[in-house]
């Protein structure tokens, strides 16, 4: 049975949705037609189409409301995880109704969305703009995959207008101001660190601008992501942290987990239905991934307090809908954990390429906080923890050989489909003190080797720019793609290297993007409203869904001088000239005479006088 | 440089290096053992002290509480161990996926050149269970590894109960940084390499192995536990590695101040410490553990598990529990906090271990001897090859025709066999002889320094005095005594006396025979390098002087 190793996993692309009801008794069906619309999704409209923007406007525009000029949605899911640990996803959307791209104005009004990150926004001629900020590494294979990955660290990728004619200084500037938004270290990304992916990343909003001469994209794996990261994050919602779901957002609860992950996107989305006119959304996201170990102390139960050591009581009240889904698709039967309180919602998704069930608690409605006019979620397990799961794709990366002049990266990629072949596209940037052998660069897969169709590859400059390979590679079904390149170890600049610079040196992640064939039949019945978490990277086609995997950064170490050695060498070399130099000054410059026998007495007399006389010697 | 001007100071210069040159050997030769000996007096030696401000400054506490139940699980290992007939796989497996790490495993098999006769094995196969606790919010960058291995016979199975207690407690903390392995590996050595070698995705020994699932980034540190009861008198410390390759010195350092810590004995080379220096027992205990590390140092093998991670530029020791007769004993509990401590501590580091010494001797556990007090001895013993090339070169008749020298060079083994030769034609192979072995042994000494002090003994007197007008027989007999075969036999017998387990005669040729298959089982499974050091270098080396002795 093929289907136990793909229940736990939750994709972005939601196609249906269906509330009915919590009939616990059966198994949940989500295709009943009497209850769902069918809406025809923009499955045939460009790649870079959002597929769900349309959803509240339409909504409202059906309630004979006049839409208000901005509006925000807060979210959150959580998905108890196989390993026991629980994943919990915020997502905070703020649309904004303004354009000020196309028509060039100034716009100096702003409701709900940000001021600082509007003034960016115009000032740079950002069109999209997607920054991440992770502290630990996402375990695919005990975790499935995340609602929106990203890589250890910092990750930066940036769309600009097209008429924007100095690229690389705007950027400069943009990473800057960031990094004074954010209180980051993004100041440290500079030419030797950005790429321009020529297929990697293509833009998610409005617009099909593909010219990659507009993209910049930038890490920083070694970017460390603590409170003082989360503050100036948690400051751009609406409600800051005063209401609504950002009340559960307490620092020292986010810090003390596996996995902590908050991003910032902005992309230009449509307003309406017929795409008239546009607006801006600012999508805020952060991932947490509480530890049952670590976190659980010894019981295996989970609850809001428990994990923020907060309850719900009210929905922001800028929000125009708060909620909360929890993922109860492996519990239809209540065998694997207990949820209370009961909700009387259900909502059904297909989510990367898996129907899911949640069961949703509106915040914006008074009965769901009970009597207790708080919502405290509890959840208590029942089942033992399963195994580790086989994610449809995943990818691992770490450096072979040892000794510090040559090593091996090598990217291993596994495709888990029993039958389906795949293509996907692997983007490796590596810096430019490793210094890339470019022949040495083999894929193989199922011993074989495996030509990729398409390789983009930018060589190195030292101190100047990093190597940027790109490659789309055919997967072949139900194997492990294994791509090595070897690498030389550059001496550096004595002041290049880091103050701890045994520490060694990081390698970002590689990104995997693919489209994965989905394990879920075609859903045909669609329809238009679905949840937030789920639209977020649009899906050509329903039959597969667009994953990113990144893989686990590296560390690798360079030759490293001894830093007490300078002196050392100061004194040495300072005593072997003195005395090496010296004697060989004295040799080379002296005169050598055959000496002459003793003189007689009389003669040594008569030069003693000559000499007081001023005449020659004798 | 007033020399090379001044003639008549040359000239006073030449003669006293030809005149004096063999009274001068003779006292550098002796100044040589003298300093060696020296070494292990305490006032000489520097006390030892944390460098690294990561593990010294920061504090940490130990509460690894589980001693008992670890020794319950080293006890439910040894069930399934013996049920299994080996390493229980499933068991492993499961009980770590239980404490709630990642699980991976690894099988490899190897035949070696020929059968083992110490651990009675020819063909090898096994598998190694690891386990990764996966530190939270870090991202696989770094790791620490604790081992221990799965021995055949009944020992080891509280270090493996140890082990995943340590796991369990591990796995509840938050404050981990680095991934941590916990390492089950078979056959001990061979698994480790198997392991080692697979986890770098490198190839050196020809083995065969099955790729690994998991990995951690870059491992920072390892150490490696051998414990066979349940309660133990001290803890040994064993440092040599390959090559006679030493992890940091700050390791040592590390284990030493958790055990003063934590009040457990500690010992190295099995030896405690005694606080009279200034006796002749205490002085001698001091050189006895010096020679045990310097004998250990030479044979180029690794002296436990963790003896293969040093090629890898990881630092790594392993932590052996000694139970004997004494009357104070510690329990499980204690030494799992001691490794609590320590991994702690190595969890702190920013960097690699690289502020203290990688070059040193250890007299005792709080004593040690670095490279800049060991070398003079060394070059004390190789300045005596020099002053005997001087001799050769400041002789006269050297300078009359270097053409005849060159083909001397050439044809010196047909010579011998031929049976003719000149006065020249010797004292042209020995200062080849002598240089030859200067930079045989410099170069030697600088990679492992005990190997080539102890040929340095043995050889440069032999390559000092050896002419043709000595008496045949019995300088034959003496440069057969000094051969480097009969070097290993020496070092056998005052390895086993120092070790308080005198041999017989017929013992310790067993011995040495075993010394020597298991010399060259090292090179091959491992790539030692004593072994074909000591037979294409070394050997030829004395060849050479013994062409000389017999010159015609």
């Amino acid at each position: 049975m093929t289907s136990g190793c793909f229940v736990a996993r939750v994709a972005f692309g939601v196609d249906a949705r269906v509330e009915k009801p919590n009939d616990v008794t059966g198994p949940v069906s989500s295709s009943e037609p009497g209850q769902s619309e069918s809406a025809a999704v923009s499955s045939g409209g460009p790649v870079a189409a959002p597929v769900s923007e349309a959803d509240e406007p339409a909504e409202a525009a059906a309630g004979g409301a006049v839409s208000p000029p901005d509006q925000c949605d807060e979210e959150l899911v959580l998905r108890p995880l196989r390993s026991g640990d629980i994943y919990a996803s915020f997502q905070f959307r703020t649309q904004w109704d303004t354009d000020f791209l196309h028509h060039g104005k100034k716009v100096s009004h702003y409701r709900l969305f940000p001021k600082s990150l509007g003034q960016v926004l115009s000032k740079f001629s950002v069109r999209e703009l997607h920054i991440s900020f992770t502290q630990g590494y996402w375990r695919t294979m005990q975790w499935g995959q995340p609602f929106i990955p990203s890589p250890p660290g910092a990750e930066l990728w940036v769309w600009f207008h097209n008429t924007v004619e100095d690229v690389d200084g705007n950027w400069k500037e943009l990473v800057n101001v960031l990094s004074g938004i954010f209180c980051a270290s993004l100041n440290f990304i500079d030419s030797t660190n950005t790429v321009q992916p020529s297929a990697s990343f293509k833009p998610l909003g409005l617009g099909n601008v593909t010219d990659h001469r507009f993209l910049r994209y930038a890490t920083l794996p070694r970017e460390i992501v603590c409170t003082e990261n989360l503050t100036p994050w948690k400051k751009l919602l609406p409600c800051g942290s005063k209401a609504g779901l950002a009340v559960l957002l307490k620092s020292e609860k986010l810090f003390h987990s596996s996995f902590h992950s908050q991003a910032v996107h902005i992309r230009p989305v449509c307003k309406d239905w017929q795409c008239t006119s546009t607006a801006w959304e600012l999508r805020q996201t952060l991932n947490v991934v509480f530890d049952i170990y670590t976190s659980g102390q010894g019981k295996k139960e989970w609850s809001l307090f428990k994990m923020f050591s907060r309850t719900l009581t009210e929905a922001c009240p800028l929000a125009s809908s708060s909620k909360v889904y929890v993922d109860v698709t492996d519990n239809p039967e209540g065998e694997l954990f207990d949820l209370s309180p009961v909700t009387p919602l259900l909502s059904t998704a297909v989510v990367l390429g898996d129907r899911r069930t949640y069961s949703v608690y509106d915040l914006t409605k008074k009965e769901t906080f009970g009597q207790l006019r708080s919502l405290n979620l509890v959840l208590r397990w029942k089942g033992e923890s399963g195994d580790m799961l086989r994610p449809l794709l995943h990818a691992e990366r770490y450096v072979a050989g040892f000794g510090l002049q040559t090593g091996e990266i090598h990217t291993l990629i596994y495709n888990n489909h029993p039958y389906r072949a795949f293509p996907v596209l692997l983007l490796d940037s590596v810096p430019w003190y490793l210094r890339l052998y470019i022949h040495t660069l083999t894929v193989t897969s199922k011993t074989r080797e495996n030509k990729p169709s398409y390789i983009h590859y930018q060589p190195s400059k030292d101190r100047l720019r990093p190597h940027l390979l790109e490659m789309l590679v055919q997967l072949p079904p139900h194997s492990v793609t294994e791509v090595t390149v070897q690498f030389e170890r550059a001496l550096l600049k004595w002041t290049e290297y880091t103050p701890d610079p045994n520490h060694g040196f990081y390698v970002g992640s590689s990104v995997i993007s693919a489209l994965v064939p989905s394990v879920v039949a075609m859903d045909t019945n669609s329809t238009q409203e679905r949840p937030l978490f789920s639209s977020f990277f649009p899906t050509k086609e329903e039959s597969s869904y667009f994953v990113r995997v990144y893989t686990e950064p590296l560390l690798v170490n360079l030759p490293t001088p001894d830093f007490s050695m300078p002196y050392n060498v100061i004194c040495l070399t300072c005593t072997v000239v003195a005395v090496g130099y010296g004697s060989f000054y004295n040799l080379l410059t002296r005169t050598f005479q055959v000496e002459e026998p003793s003189q007689s007495l009389a003669k040594r007399l008569a030069n003693v006088i000559r000499r007081i006389r001023g005449v020659p010697l004798l | 440089m007033g020399l090379l001007s001044d003639p008549n100071r040359r000239k006073a210069l030449t003669t006293l290096l030809t005149r004096l040159n063999t009274p001068i050997c003779v006292v550098c030769y002796l100044a040589g053992i003298a300093w060696f000996m020296g070494l292990a007096f305490e006032p000489f030696t520097l006390r030892t002290y944390m460098s690294e401000n990561a593990m010294g400054s920061t504090m940490v506490e130990e509460r690894f509480p589980a001693g008992e139940r670890a020794l319950a699980t080293g006890r439910e290992f040894a069930g399934h161990k013996r049920k299994a007939g080996g390493m229980p796989v499933d068991w492993l497996v499961k009980t770590m996926q239980d404490r709630g790490l990642e699980v991976f495993t690894q099988s490899f098999s190897r035949t070696l050149p020929f059968p083992d006769e110490n651990k009675e094995r020819y063909m090898v196969r096994g598998i190694n269970v690891y386990g990764i606790l996966r530190a939270p919010r870090a991202p696989r960058t770094e790791a620490l590894v604790l081992s221990a291995p799965c021995s055949p016979d009944n020992s080891n199975n509280q270090a493996v109960g140890l082990l995943l207690g340590l796991a369990q407690y591990f796995r509840n903390q938050i404050y981990w940084a680095k991934d941590i392995i916990f390492l089950v590996n078979e056959h001990d050595l061979i698994g480790m390499q198997a392991w080692l070698e697979g986890y770098h995705h490198t190839n050196i020994s020809g083995m065969d192995y099955t790729p690994l699932q998991g990995r951690a980034g870059s491992i920072q540190a390892a150490l490696s536990l051998e414990l066979s009861s349940d309660v133990i008198t001290s803890l040994d410390l064993i440092l040599e590695g390959l090559n006679g390759q030493l992890p940091n010195l700050d390791l040592a350092n590390l284990f030493h101040a958790f055990c003063q810590k934590i009040g457990v004995m500690c010992t190295i080379q099995g030896k405690l410490q005694r606080s009279d220096w200034d006796t002749a027992e205490g002085y001698t205990h001091a050189v006895q553990t010096m020679m045990l590390m310097v004998l250990k140092q030479a044979s180029g093998r690794p002296w436990g598990d963790h003896g293969l991670f040093l090629r890898y530029h990881i630092e790594a020791a392993t932590v052996r529990g000694v139970n004997s007769f004494r009357q104070y004993k510690t329990d499980t509990t204690t030494v799992g906090r001691l490794l609590e401590g320590m991994f702690r501590k190595l969890n702190n580091l920013l960097e690699r271990l690289h502020q203290s010494y990688f070059f040193y001797l250890m007299p005792s556990l709080s004593r040690f001897v670095s490279i800049g007090y060991y070398m003079p001895a060394f070059g004390l013993l190789a300045t005596i090859l020099l002053l005997r090339v001087s001799l050769h070169c400041l002789n006269p008749d050297m300078y009359k025709s270097w053409m005849l020298q060159f083909k001397v060079i050439c044809c010196s083994p047909l010579r011998f066999i031929s049976g003719e030769g000149t006065e020249q034609g010797w004292r042209v192979l020995k200062l080849v002889a002598l240089l030859y072995l200067a930079v045989l042994l410099g170069c030697t000494a600088l990679i492992n320094f005990s190997l080539g002090f102890i040929l340095a003994i043995t050889l440069v007197p032999v390559a000092a005095c050896v002419t043709p007008h000595l008496p045949k027989a019995v300088s034959a007999l003496a440069m057969v005594l000094l051969s480097p075969g009969c070097t290993i036999l020496y070092c056998v017998f005052i390895f086993q006396e120092l070790q308080e387990a005198p041999v017989s005669l017929s013992e310790g040729w067993m011995l040495f025979l075993s010394v020597i298959s298991q010399g060259i089982l090292d090179h091959s499974l491992f790539g030692s390098l004593v072994y074909p050091l000591l037979a294409l270098l070394v050997y030829p080396c004395w060849l050479l002087l013994w062409n000389i002795l017999f010159w015609k």
